[in-house]
């Protein structure tokens, strides 16, 4: 049962936040929300997304909305479900979101706990590449060579100098039902995803681009354009784990990187 | 019902007998007992709750946090390590008015690295915005997690809960405690009833944001609920008294004072000790009295200015260190005294740090150094004590 982008209900379930235009983490929030519905409970930390939706009284979300220290995102939304388990209210998805500091860094020892445990929630890191919220500092998932606030490029310095942290390979070593990567560019994928994870008896866990216009050094009008990019150089590679089996949605004729990096102020120093 | 069971065995006890929902928590010496404890009951049908079995203390608290606000009534114990572990949550908890009980099996901090009793570990989260009762006696540390839910639970209250009980001396301590009847319980503490839960059919966000003109109406709020919360704690002891015939003194628990010339002011378990040197003395015509305050947070400064009023020396026994200045407690209780006509001299003396024995000669040695004290001659001095 395939998700229809037309068939999404108008209903809008974070709406009148202060997110920056263009935000790559707010539509992949509104996104994954259309698909889940108002019978959700958003678990969330500090970051851009509890920011810009939960400063009273100006509250963005129109379902239950839980904040929680940063380290413990997947903690608290399983201490949630297994509130709401109790309660009877199993018909309620509990969504829990961070950024990818939130997540691969200060989130993770939580997340693996949570994982572990077999909770059932879905896990939603919006993935901009770097700690946006406080200035663009860079984080485990911050890509090699991106420029960034404490990945600075200078006479020594070429921007970040590791790799991606690789969240999948780490949730699909707990085991977990089911997890995926997407990107907001390509919707249709995504929302199959969301729908997916949220038809799982467990921990679900997905990690989706969410380009960020300030973070990146963009027009905020080209953020689809970005998240599909990612995808069409292969920096962003669309990937599922169900069934202990990982599956990457291959790229033909893959377009070259510098298409990518070019419109980009963190990689432009890798073009000079 | 009696049993011979210990400080940890009794808070599990306490646990049981509350209809607990869900328990987070996660093993530390000398808290783990509490933790085996209540799986056990829950593996044997005892009691009726959910255990997340989670992977730290800090998840221990967020957990905690997201089953209070899902309407829950939750519990989880921690000791020294952990409770520092858990800080950043202590804070979260208060602020959102999330109505946790946590037992602190209490617990020096490292380094050095110790497993014994002191109660630094809770001092320092002395501001945390939670309430903390110290108990004495391995029963008073389950009527008090028993009454610390009709206090965290209070509408006019809504404020997080520690109960601090020595770790060893009472954690692994055997006495005799009597076990309540459910059904006294049951009426004592009847079932949780959140006004605010997580439920899609009325959204709410928990946890919010808030700007410079607000956030000290959020601060100030938190104040005004310690300040009912003092008067609570009071009338729940009277009415746990009146329904088990037991109380604990509510906020202080004064012994001997009324005619004292010294007075020594004490928290948890060192005060049978301090009682018995008291009636000792006493016997020899001096005139000494204990004040064990059970009450830190809210601080019940009326009743310690009461009590202490007529003294001539007050003596402060902390286990703890505000490095820099002198014992926590000490400050608190001069503080107290402050404004009083003729104020009693205050001595303090910090012993007992991390498991070390605190003697019946330790505390007579207290009483003669302040008797020694002229009056007047001693003001406002900080002894650290050691041997």
């Amino acid at each position: 049962m395939a998700v229809k982008i037309r068939e999404l209900p108008e209903e809008e379930l974070v709406y009148g936040s202060f997110a920056c235009a263009g935000c790559g983490g707010i539509l992949a929030v509104r996104l994954a929300l259309k698909v889940l519905g108002p019978r959700t409970v958003v678990v969330t930390t500090p970051s851009c997304l509890l920011g810009v939706t939960t400063f009273y009284p100006q509250l963005a979300f129109k379902v239950p909305c839980v904040n929680v220290t940063f380290p413990s995102t997947a903690a608290a939304a399983g201490g949630v479900a297994v509130g709401l388990k109790r309660r009877g209210r199993e018909d309620v998805h509990v969504l829990a979101v961070a950024g990818d500091g939130g997540t691969v860094d200060i989130g993770l020892q939580a997340l693996s706990g949570a994982v572990e445990r077999g909770h059932r929630f879905i896990f939603l890191c919006y993935d901009n590449e770097a700690y946006m919220n406080t200035g663009v500092q860079r984080s485990g998932s911050t890509p090699r060579g991106a420029r960034t606030t404490t990945t600075p490029v200078g006479l020594r310095g070429r921007g970040e100098d590791r790799p991606k942290k690789d969240m999948m390979r780490i949730v699909a070593a707990h085991d977990i039902p089911y997890a995926a990567t997407a990107s907001i560019g390509y919707p249709q994928d995504y929302l199959r995803k969301i729908q997916k994870a949220a038809q799982t008896q467990g921990p679900a866990y997905l990690h989706v681009l969410a380009p960020c216009p300030p973070g990146w050094g963009y027009p905020g009008h080209l953020t689809v354009h970005l998240a599909r990019l990612a995808v069409q150089t292969g920096q962003w590679p669309l990937a599922e784990y169900e069934k202990g089996r990982l599956t990457q949605k291959k790229i033909d004729n893959p377009r070259p990187v510098e298409e990518y990096w070019s419109i980009q102020a963190r990689f432009t120093h890798l073009l000079s | 019902m009696r049993e011979y069971i210990n400080g940890n065995e009794a808070v599990a006890r306490a646990v049981r007998l509350a209809r607990v929902d869900v328990v987070a928590a996660y093993p530390i010496t000398p808290q783990s007992p509490v933790v085996e404890e209540i799986a056990a009951q829950i593996a044997s049908g005892e009691l009726d709750a959910e255990y997340i079995r989670v992977e730290s203390e800090h998840a221990a608290l967020a957990a905690c946090y997201g089953a209070a606000v899902t309407g829950m009534r939750v519990f989880t114990a921690t000791s020294s390590q952990g409770l520092a572990y858990m800080f950043e949550m202590l804070h979260y908890v208060s602020g959102s008015r999330v109505p946790v009980v946590m037992a602190v099996a209490n617990r020096g901090l490292a380094a050095p690295w110790t497993i014994w009793a002191d109660h630094q570990d809770s001092i320092v989260c002395r501001d945390t915005g939670w309430i903390q009762l110290y108990v004495e006696t391995a029963q008073e540390a389950l009527d008090t997690c028993l009454q610390a839910y009709r206090i965290a639970e209070h509408p006019e209250v809504l404020t997080p809960v520690m109960v601090c009980l020595d770790g060893y001396v009472l954690s692994h301590t055997e006495e005799v405690v009597e076990i309540p009847a459910q059904e006294a319980v049951d009426t004592f503490l009847p079932p949780y009833k959140p006004q605010r839960v997580v439920e899609p059919e009325r959204p709410l966000v928990f946890g919010v944001g808030a700007g410079p003109d607000l956030y000290p109406a959020f601060k100030q709020a938190q104040q005004e609920a310690m300040d009912r919360a003092r008067e609570v704690i009071c009338r729940v002891d009277e009415e746990f008294y009146r329904i088990f015939g037991r109380r604990h003194g509510g906020l202080v628990d004064p012994y001997r004072c009324r005619d004292a010339e010294i007075v020594l002011v004490t928290l948890g378990a060192t005060t049978g000790t301090a009682r018995e040197v008291a009636d000792r003395l006493r016997q020899e015509g001096i005139k000494v009295g204990v004040l064990r305050l059970r009450a830190l947070r809210p601080f019940p400064a009326e009743e310690v200015r009461r009590a202490l009023a007529g003294c001539r020396v007050v003596a402060v026994l902390d286990r703890n260190c505000s490095f820099g200045y002198e014992g926590a407690v000490c400050t608190e209780v001069k503080a107290a005294l402050l404004g009083l006509k003729e104020p009693p001299a205050v001595v303090g003396f910090i012993l007992g740090l991390g498991g070390q024995d605190i003697r019946q000669a330790d505390i007579e040695d207290i009483f003669r150094r302040c008797l020694a004290a002229g009056s007047g001659a001693v003001h406002q001095v900080a002894a650290a004590q050691s041997r």
